[in-house]
């Protein structure tokens, strides 16, 4: 079975075009036609952060198609403590192209755009080169969009403004990008993730792994290629074991939620595992925080910077948002107002679906997951104490450091 | 025919003028932006739902078709 990283070590720099080919062999031309029914059939799930099924958005797409569709792979990748998507691109190029050509052929798309984060230059280079190794068979069909910086520039709507318009803010939807999307024409945005997911469905693959950034108090933090069904003590323990004892994970990332250790520790972390008790894997993020680390103060900067991101176009995401992480950190600095635990708890139920975007129901889908795993921090907050011997209200090591 | 409103959240810059129209349907938050009551706009309602659409200012209160289901 291959896997999204199997190969040379990822040290190695780069697979070359040659190399990627000896391994793979041919991409499978003709797997394109059957390629949405075996998609489907695989159960494989977006790796974006939705986690969308695969092959329904195909299809939806190729319904409305007409030869005339759009491909963008979404390698944008803003999300603070995710490295995966720099990481696949930069070391298989060659696979998430595969996805792309074959996602083309399948849907009938004769546009591929390879949106990528313009942070990410080793991303970059290594797509660019790659696409120019492969000029031949693309024959102008591919070119590489640079993404610009920022949370809410890999949201879909997002994506297709700024191909269209150089304006990287969500638009309203419906219609959505797979009705009318770059150009108008209906569109696949999909993360690179999937679409090298995909390429190794097309070639007989269960898509049975994952990639996810492991960060936090675990000895190996970085990129790391799991098995869906390990469980999440399985994942710690290949990731050289856990370095101090463990509160909670953040788990999806910042539009994930925490869960308290004790329960998700010994859950398998396949989507449907997650989702019956309702988690999500997300975008594969696994941040350890550490029992000595104050929960609360850990949510408010998460939730300051999600703030921050806001495309300020949308009263509920601009005011709501701001008044949250007002309230946040008040709470985590120890000088609540008498009502903000009381009141970030209403707002965090009142926000979710009044954006154009789900910037607000991601943020506040976290808060209301904090308000759970840290309740009692929270009330000892919001009396003016904290229990945690490093409360790391000061200047604390930023999250995104500590992945590095 | 069961029709639903929905609000376009980046026009919306909180008039509030619909909430005065139709407070059994659009409640306001605290910066006066619209959270409309989930579902589909009881016939008694409609005629003031479409005063709301028409008396929002910028346009972004619509009243849509609602499918199935
Ligand atoms: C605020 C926001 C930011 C997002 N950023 C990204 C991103 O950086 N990369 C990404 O692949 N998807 C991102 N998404 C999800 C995309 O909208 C879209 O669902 C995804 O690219 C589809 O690919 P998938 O189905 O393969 O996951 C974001 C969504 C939201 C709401
Ligand atoms: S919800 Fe927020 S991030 Fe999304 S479009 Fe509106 S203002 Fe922008
Ligand atoms: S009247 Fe229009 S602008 Fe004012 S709150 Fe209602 S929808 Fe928004």
């Amino acid at each position: 079975m291959d896997r999204l990283l199997s190969g040379p070590p990822l040290t190695a720099g780069t697979e070359s075009y040659g190399a990627h080919q000896q391994r793979f062999g041919l991409l499978p031309a003709a797997a394109a036609r059957s390629l949405i029914g075996r998609l489907e059939a695989s159960n494989l799930a977006g790796r974006g952060g939705a986690g969308f099924p695969v092959g329904r958005k195909w299809r939806a797409v190729a319904e409305r198609a007409n030869r005339k569709g759009v491909v963008l792979a979404n390698g944008a990748e803003g999300e603070p403590l995710s490295l995966k998507d720099r990481t696949i691109m930069a070391a298989r190029p060659h696979l998430v192209i595969d996805g792309a050509v074959l996602a083309a052929d399948a849907v009938g798309a004769d546009d591929i755009i390879f949106y990528v984060g313009a942070e990410h230059q080793a991303a970059e280079a290594a797509m660019r080169y790659a696409l120019t190794e492969r000029s031949a068979d693309l024959r102008g069909r591919a070119r590489l969009i640079q993404a610009p910086r920022g949370y809410v520039a890999g949201e879909e709507s997002a994506a297709v403004h700024f191909v269209n318009a150089g304006d990287a803010r969500p638009t309203i939807t419906p219609p959505r990008p797979f009705e009318r999307g770059v150009g108008g024409r209906p569109t696949l945005v999909q993360n690179v993730e999937s679409l090298a997911a995909a390429a190794l469905v097309a070639r007989g693959d269960d898509a049975g792994t994952s990639l996810a950034t492991l960060s936090g108090a675990v000895r190996r933090t970085g990129v790391m290629e799991i098995g869906l069904d390990a469980t999440l003590a399985e994942v710690a323990a290949s990731g050289g074991g856990l370095v101090r004892p463990v509160q909670a994970v953040l788990l999806g990332g910042y539009f994930g939620g925490w869960v308290d250790i004790n329960d998700v520790w010994a859950l398998p972390l396949a989507p449907g595992s997650l989702r019956a008790r309702g988690h999500a894997f997300g975008c594969g993020v696994l941040y350890f925080l550490a029992e000595e680390t104050c929960g609360v103060e850990a949510t408010a900067r998460i939730i300051g910077y999600l703030a921050s991101q806001s495309a300020r176009q949308c009263g509920p995401c601009l005011f709501g948002l701001g008044a949250i992480d007002a309230a946040c950190r008040r709470l985590a600095a120890r000088s609540a107002q008498p009502d903000d635990l009381k009141r970030i708890a209403r707002w965090s139920g009142q926000l979710a679906g009044r954006g154009a975007c789900k910037h607000p129901d991601g943020a506040t889908g976290l808060l209301r997951s904090a308000l759970g795993v840290f309740a009692d921090d929270y009330a000892a907050h919001q009396r003016g104490f904290c229990v945690h011997r490093a409360p790391a209200v000061g200047r604390p090591v930023a999250m995104a450091e500590a992945v590095a | 025919m069961r029709e639903q409103l929905q609000v376009d959240r980046i026009r919306c810059d909180g008039h509030a003028l619909c909430a005065e129209l139709l407070p059994e349907v659009i409640a306001l938050d605290d910066w006066g932006y619209p959270i409309v009551k989930a579902g589909t706009i009881a016939p008694a309602l409609l005629e003031h739902a479409r005063q709301a659409v028409a008396a929002c200012p910028v346009l972004a209160l619509t009243l849509a078709q609602r499918l199935e289901g």
